[in-house]
């Protein structure tokens, strides 16, 4: 590897130029909006306030969406834990012949549209639905289920599109282990369900915590999915921007929650990265 | 661990279960698109190809494909480009503050779209300059490009620089090897890069939802428009469509780049 001192950085700089202008600079424009009015007449007069901060944090309203965001992100991916870490150890220690081709399946649905496979929900839950149809035609049912427009659509919604990522983390950890390892616990006597709960598990635990963060992260900031699969009481906080700034145009508002949740959301990755290590999350993003 | 039938069989249950549960919703969009009932869903009343010739006529769906197509195209060009002059840059050489780039260019992916798509509006609205596609077009770019750094990083983590190196020691200087030895060994990378580029980017909706101008839809946004109102069967068959594209292109991808592959090293076997 050569050491160059301008070529990198001069192949970098399209790259860094486009972040600065389309990343760095903007978010910190909305960090200095948030501190600016909104007035009724223009999208804001450049007032130095803390009222917008000074609402968000006060009004219980804006701290009961975001605990509800949270909640609905971590049942999402605690959901995601429970169902995906049998299949990650069905992936990573099965000896069939088409192992490959069941990976490639599980990467199939990141090729898929969101939007459709949110939507596809509606066709399973909804009153014309799968699930009505099959159990009005079997006559159980005097009138169709309402099973769309809550909250547990919307943790389904979620859970299908966070599921390949917290399998692929699990399984790309489970994968690389050292078979040996748990071959010598079982050999020193332990049975098999203990060598798996003191020793697969701990092992797996990087691909745990770094599929569970990427679940919780992308879970906290969906807002097609709650949108489309969501009644009005299952709002999150994605909405609650939208909403503040496209319809009720009070940009500095919507700024400010903006950098709360963003804020919220990168403390969560900064605690993370103390504590774990980002390594684990990259690496399952470049299968 | 296999063999322990109890418990192997109860994971390899739960697996196909949890596959169902991923695949099942996809395979009735698909199934429904093909469904000529009036209001759509179930039961299934025969086979038709109705919606799709409805869909073939609904004008606002054609302008909207064709904007998704011609954004994605080119979100992929020059994402493509920036991106693979900065996965070159990060793996090839070594330089003070290498690390702390790369983990920085590959921070937007835990930031929520709707943060990016609140910040570059507002950034735009002080600049007093209206919604544009070019502004749509720079937004896709941004968004795709932490993607395809980490992929094009992976693979060439993974090439030797044997031949490169046995290039330059021939007398080739930097830009003649890596347009005759690094760029085709780099093709499957760099194809791999541009078909995620121009995948995100015809699928994203939240930060598009912020960012495109009035006239302007993609297929997501009007799908999304069309939720709103009310659920027309055509979405199915608009749906299936897209299935088929961005479950295609990987595909097309792959074969491609393998056959690119296999002939470039057949020629150059010694």
């Amino acid at each position: 590897m050569a050491r160059h001192r301008f070529k990198p950085w001069l192949m970098l700089s399209p790259t860094l130029v486009a972040y600065l202008f389309l990343l760095t600079i903007p978010v910190a424009f909305v960090a200095v909006y948030s501190f600016w009015l909104g007035s009724a007449t223009r999208l804001a007069t450049r007032q130095w306030t803390l009222q917008n901060w000074s609402s968000l944090l006060a009004d219980p309203f804006y701290w009961a969406i975001l605990g509800q965001t949270a909640r609905i992100a971590l049942l999402a991916t605690l959901g995601c834990v429970i169902l995906g870490y049998p299949v990650a150890y069905f992936l990573a220690r099965s000896r069939i012949r088409n192992k490959s081709f069941l990976v490639l399946l599980l990467l199939l649905p990141f090729w898929i549209s969101y939007i459709i496979r949110t939507l596809s929900w509606i066709n399973i839950l909804g009153t014309d639905g799968l699930v009505n149809s099959l159990l009005g035609g079997m006559g159980l049912l005097h009138a169709p289920l309402q099973l769309l427009y809550n909250e547990v659509a919307v943790i389904m919604g979620l859970m299908q599109y966070l599921l390949p990522f917290m399998i692929l983390n699990i399984y790309v950890v489970l994968d690389g282990l050292d078979r040996n390892i748990e071959a010598s616990a079982a050999s020193l006597g332990a049975p098999p369900f203990r060598v798996f709960l003191e020793v697969t598990l701990p092992l797996s635990a990087p691909g745990l915590a770094a599929g569970a963060l990427l679940c919780f992260v992308l879970g906290s900031g969906t807002y097609v999915t709650p949108m489309i699969l969501g009644g009005p009481g299952n709002a999150m906080f994605a909405q609650l921007i939208y909403n503040t700034i496209i319809v009720q145009l009070d940009w500095p508002m919507g700024a400010a929650m903006s950098m709360l949740l963003l804020a919220l959301l990168t403390g969560l990755v900064l605690v993370y990265n103390r504590f774990v290590g980002l390594g684990q999350v990259y690496k399952s993003l470049a299968v | 661990m296999p063999g322990n039938n109890v418990r192997w069989n109860m994971i390899r249950f739960s697996t196909v279960l949890v596959y169902l549960f991923l695949f099942l919703p996809i395979v009735a969009v698909i199934l429904l698109s093909f469904n000529p009932r009036q209001f759509g869903g179930f039961p299934i009343e025969g086979v038709s190809l109705r919606w799709y010739a409805e869909l073939f006529h609904n004008g606002t769906i054609r302008r909207a494909a064709h904007t998704s197509l011609v954004l994605g195209a080119q979100t992929a060009v020059i994402a493509s480009v920036l991106g693979v002059l900065a996965s070159m840059a990060l793996m090839r050489f070594r330089f003070r503050g290498r690390n702390f780039i790369g983990s920085m260019l590959i921070m937007p992916i835990l930031v929520p779209e709707v943060v990016l798509g609140v910040a570059l509006l507002l950034f735009l609205r002080w600049l007093s300059m209206p919604r544009s596609y070019p502004l749509l077009l720079m937004g896709h770019v941004l968004i795709t490009l932490p993607f395809v750094i980490l992929v094009v990083q992976a693979r060439l983590a993974g090439m030797r620089t044997d031949y490169e190196e046995a290039a330059r020691s021939l007398g080739a200087n930097s830009i003649q090897a890596f347009f005759s030895i690094t760029l085709p060994l780099m093709l499957p990378a760099v194809l791999a890069g541009m078909v995620f580029a121009f995948t995100i980017s015809f699928d994203d909706i939240t930060a598009t939802l912020f960012w495109k101008s009035a006239g302007t839809e993609t297929i997501p946004t009007e799908i999304f428009a069309m939720l709103r109102n009310s659920i027309s069967p055509q979405i199915n068959a608009l749906g299936t469509l897209m299935i088929v594209l961005t479950v295609s292109l990987p595909l097309l991808a792959g074969v491609i780049a393998r056959g690119f592959a296999r002939g470039k090293t057949q020629k150059r076997v010694v």
